[in-house]
């Protein structure tokens, strides 16, 4: 997990609890202060460390903040056209049978523009990883709504609140991938506190353990925060997250189909 | 079918020894199955008409070589899949007709600016919009003038026999690998349906050795094959790279074949199915006592200008054959300019015109230009 032994006179006496993962790149990141992706790529190249995944990790980057992914994690990355990695990292998925292979996506790409190739991926049971990471907004591109976005909340495009009569309802898609047989691994994690990420961390883990057993599409959504877009301090950004963004989207594992029988999933 | 596979899985003429015989396929068929000898490691795909046969062929095909077969949701998933394989190294087909490959068009740009080498078949029906499952080449403006946005190029092939189109399939290969571009074969509705004889003799263009690929960095420093450059410095270096690429492919691929045109007072200009009509005109207008011969472009992009441009001060004029209301035209016009009358015979909408109307609009050509030379 690290490259950072203990030093000092009584070095061995110490345990070593944290340390830079090898698997995240030693540069100064672009994201915003507050953003939550920063915490959300050290997850991932914490699991790529400790499952010793990168010399065999294909990632494949989406549109959005989160492009630049590439920049952070040292695996190799291709990047895709908006929303369609799932399509992108089926055709690697397919051609590197051998790979460890992921997509990082946001709520605008996957949830909005990319929802017929994730669906369809996840229908297929496509033997890939996917982060998506839900801050509820167009972070890129100035805080525009997107599908995920709550009801009320304020952005560019819904100037006074998204109204449910002129925009619906925020996206579960989370849930709705979960009714897929060929997803094997769905769950919801949030990064509002280091308990939670803990756990979100734990999900992920799972999530690339499903890949390995053979299992089919295996997705982690991630609530995040979006100071900037939200018009919110770092600080309230995580307590609006705590607190509001939970109540729309419920955190937990939503299906581990590994673990179960597989009941729906057609057998032989 | 059992003897078409049996010699088709002979894979080469040689290997099939001198008892080779032509056989007759549909050209969907023989497009997919020259892909396949060529080495094509994944086909991805949607069905349209009129090309679902080459689906259908390596839907059975692919999987019996052992080879990726994905039947996407969309064909913006089968591009995207596409692009995704490729940036693996895989050798990849994708096809679809002329609606298709507006999706497609979006991921042709990402495509190209990734440097990701895939083939991608448009076997053309009519247009716009649904329009119709007719033969058409209202595509080439889109063809060859780029699908989606920002400077590219893609290099375009345009069969106009069942048995070129096997060869132009590994020829397609060998461009996209050499250039890192992705390639385009453009066939229309005739080129997909009919069937032909073919002589099975297939060919595997080499492998080109590793160097940019996606594998896993696995201890070498990690790729990444993007095509975004905010800044613009780098940008345009980037697409200052791509223009020399595109310098060079036109430099040197360029493809064209002539017929009679040593002694041709007027030559058609026609590609694909348009050529196979313009043949049978010039026959007519031969044995009628007028002197006709054909150019034909088989690049069309590269488009063989400087060709056309050596032909056309010995020629009375041009005359421009299309399944289109005048698309090739233009390029034509441009690499001739004022130095020969360029004519225009086009049918839309999935018509093809007959030997009768081409030879009708020879007819009026050389009434045209009859008399003291102007423009000669």
């Amino acid at each position: 997990m690290t490259t950072i032994a203990p030093v000092g006179p009584d070095a061995g006496s110490r345990r070593l609890i944290y340390g830079h993962p090898e698997m995240l790149t030693d540069r100064s990141s672009h994201y915003c202060p507050g953003c939550g992706h920063g915490i959300i790529h050290r997850l991932v190249a914490e699991l790529l460390d400790e499952l010793e995944l990168g010399p065999r990790t294909i990632g494949v980057a989406s549109v959005g903040c989160s492009v630049f992914a590439y920049d952070y994690l040292p695996v190799d990355f291709v990047e895709s056209p908006h929303g369609r990695a799932p399509a992108v990292a089926t055709g690697v998925r397919r051609s590197r049978p051998d790979a460890f292979v992921f997509t990082y996506q946001g709520d605008g790409d996957l949830a909005a523009i990319g929802t017929a190739e994730i669906i369809h991926a996840a229908a297929r049971g496509e033997r890939i990883s996917v982060i998506f990471v839900n801050n509820g907004i167009y972070g890129m591109t100035g805080g525009q709504m997107a599908p995920t976005t709550l009801l009320g909340q304020r952005t560019t495009s819904s100037p006074t609140g998204r109204d449910a009569a002129v925009a619906g309802y925020p996206l579960p898609i989370t849930e709705m991938l979960a009714l897929v047989p060929g997803v094997s691994y769905a769950a919801r994690g949030s990064i509002a506190d280091p308990g939670l990420i803990g756990r979100t961390k734990a999900m992920i883990r799972r999530a690339f353990e499903v890949q390995l057993a053979g299992g089919g599409l295996s997705i982690v959504e991630v609530l995040s925060t979006c100071p900037v877009g939200w018009g919110l301090t770092p600080v309230e950004s995580m307590e609006h997250l705590a607190h509001d963004v939970v109540e729309t989207y419920p955190l937990g594992v939503l299906v581990d189909r590994l673990l179960e029988p597989p009941r729906d999933r057609a057998e032989g | 079918m059992t003897t078409l596979l049996a010699a088709a899985d002979r894979g080469s003429a040689e290997a099939a020894g001198p008892a080779v015989r032509p056989i007759l396929m549909k050209g969907n068929e023989a497009i997919a199955e020259a892909a396949i000898q060529a080495g094509c490691d994944a086909y991805f795909g949607y069905p349209i008409t009129p090309q679902a046969e080459l689906l259908e062929w390596m839907a059975r095909r692919m999987p019996e070589c052992g080879r990726v077969f994905v039947q996407a949701e969309s064909e913006l998933g089968a591009i995207n899949m596409a692009l995704g394989a490729a940036a693996t190294g895989a050798r990849v087909l994708v096809s679809s007709s002329s609606p298709g490959i507006s999706l497609m068009a979006e991921a042709m740009s990402y495509m190209a600016g990734s440097e990701l080498p895939v083939v991608l078949v448009n076997v053309m029906r009519g247009g716009p919009g649904l329009g119709s499952i007719g033969p058409s080449q209202s595509d080439y403006f889109q063809a060859t003038k780029g699908h989606g946005h920002g400077d590219y190029r893609v290099p375009v092939l345009a069969p106009s026999s069942i048995a070129e189109a096997v060869g132009l399939v590994a020829d397609a290969f060998e461009i996209a690998e050499r250039y890192r571009t992705p390639t385009m074969i453009l066939a229309d509705g005739v080129m997909g349906q009919a069937m032909e004889p073919v002589v099975p003799s297939y060919r595997m263009p080499e492998r080109l050795p590793d160097g940019w690929q996606l594998s896993g960095a696995n201890g070498r420093p990690p790729r990444v094959l993007q095509s975004l450059h905010l800044l613009p410095e780098e940008l345009e270096a980037h697409d200052r790279h791509l223009q020399a690429k595109y310098r060079t492919i036109a430099e040197r691929e360029v493809r064209w074949a002539g017929e009679q045109l040593d002694d041709a007072e007027i030559a058609i200009v026609a590609y694909g199915t348009a050529a196979r009509v313009a043949r049978t005109a010039i026959q007519r207008a031969r044995a009628g006592g007028l002197a006709l011969g054909l150019f034909r472009p088989i690049t069309l992009w590269p488009f063989p200008s400087d060709a056309l441009a050596a032909v056309a001060p010995r020629l009375r004029a041009l005359l421009v054959v299309e399944l289109s209301a005048g698309q090739l035209v233009e390029d034509v016009r441009l690499a001739v300019g004022d130095r020969v009358p360029v004519l225009f015979h086009g049918r839309m909408g999935g018509m093809v015109p007959t030997p009768g109307e081409v030879l009708d609009a020879a007819r009026r050509a050389w009434a045209m230009t009859e008399g003291p030379a102007v423009s000669r």
